[in-house]
């Protein structure tokens, strides 16, 4: 009979179809597993709602879950629950491993242009503070771009969510 | 909150995700193609989250509510529903009117008693948070343009307008709906 626990190791196998270097684990939206007697109950909340990856996650949780010979239920979550706050360290530091910098923590209120159009973000390459918001927006709803004035590279900045 | 009014956010968020996507690729600074397409894909998921809702109430589905209505059955705000390419500084000034208004509206979901309702609201919110500051950039960029302030005053007062539709919107109407007209009960 499946566990919780096979469950959770199952999942921190899934990619993120966009950013595959880390894990739905990882990113922090699985919310729950529940295993009852062969049946399996995921709990899980999309990044962005219009994030177009968010089937492809759902198909392969289940085929996954399915594959350990238990019957999946994903149930989609679409409350307030999920933030960049809920990537995990280990997933923080994939992500700058791979050349995108990890959200800053969210603060009370919400992220302000002031604090994007400041100093405080570090490039992943060099480590350098000099950057600029070249665009709030990205290649992904989750991605704003940035630019190094250090090692002079355009880099991706993880939005605060 | 009832279905009705759920629509009319609904219907919003997703005629303006058509006109925003609009600019794809034809937009005058290659970050704002970005830009926009990124935020009609932001409007059009947050739709989707809202149809999905009143779906449930109504006894229908997201889709059907998206796409299977005639025109005149959409509530959305006549200020979404203009189709304003090529015009740069009206888009820009409907981008901040529709930001500003709209997070009026948001507050005041995320404090209903209705969890489910003010949950999806302040998860919108998060998002809109960028849309918001986008929107502020531009408003302080173009703050001295006549063309920009004089679009400001024109389309302000055509948020509150729904009771009928401009006269492009019926054009806008048959591309959206084309892919799913065209193979009846095809799910995609």
């Amino acid at each position: 009979m499946v566990t919780e626990q096979q469950v959770w190791d199952a999942l921190a196998e899934i990619p993120d179809p966009e950013i595959p270097v880390i894990s739905l684990v990882d990113l922090g939206v699985i919310r729950s597993v529940d295993v009852d007697n062969g049946r399996v109950r995921v709990g899980f909340t999309p990044t962005f709602l219009g994030c177009p990856a968010l089937e492809v996650m759902r198909d392969a949780m289940a085929a996954r879950i399915g594959a350990l010979g238990a019957d999946a239920q994903i149930d989609v979550i679409s409350d307030d629950s999920w933030s960049t706050d809920r990537i995990t360290p280990e997933g923080r530091e994939k992500l700058r491993a791979s050349g995108f910098a990890p959200p800053a923590p969210r603060e009370a209120g919400g992220p302000q242009l002031v604090q994007l159009q400041s100093n405080a973000f570090r490039c992943p390459y060099c480590g350098s503070k000099d950057t600029a918001l070249e665009n709030i927006f990205g290649p992904t709803p989750c991605r704003s771009v940035r630019y190094c004035n250090g090692c002079l590279q355009p880099f991706e900045q993880f939005k605060t969510i | 909150m009832n279905a009705q009014e759920l629509l009319e956010l609904a219907d919003d968020e997703l005629i303006l995700g058509w006109r925003n996507s609009e600019w794809t690729g034809i937009a005058p600074l290659l970050e704002e193609d970005v830009a926009f397409s990124s935020i009609a894909q932001n409007e059009i998921g947050h739709a989707r989250a809202l149809y999905e809702l009143a779906a449930r109430e109504l006894g229908t589905t997201a889709d059907e509510l998206a796409f299977d209505r005639e025109p005149g059955e959409y509530r959305c705000s006549k200020l979404v529903q203009l189709r304003l390419v090529p015009d740069w500084s009206r888009t820009i000034a409907r981008h901040c009117i529709y930001e500003r208004l709209d997070q009026a509206r948001i507050e005041a979901l995320k404090g209903l008693d209705d969890p489910e309702l003010a949950g999806l609201a302040a998860k919108i919110d998060r998002e809109e948070a960028y849309h918001r500051m986008h929107a502020e950039m531009w408003a302080e960029r173009l703050a001295e343009e006549p063309r920009f302030t004089a679009a400001l005053d024109e389309l302000e007062p055509l948020f509150d307008l729904r009771e009928e539709h401009v006269p492009e919107f019926e054009q806008l109407w048959r591309e959206m709906t084309s892919v799913r007209r065209s193979v009846a009960g095809a799910t995609w």
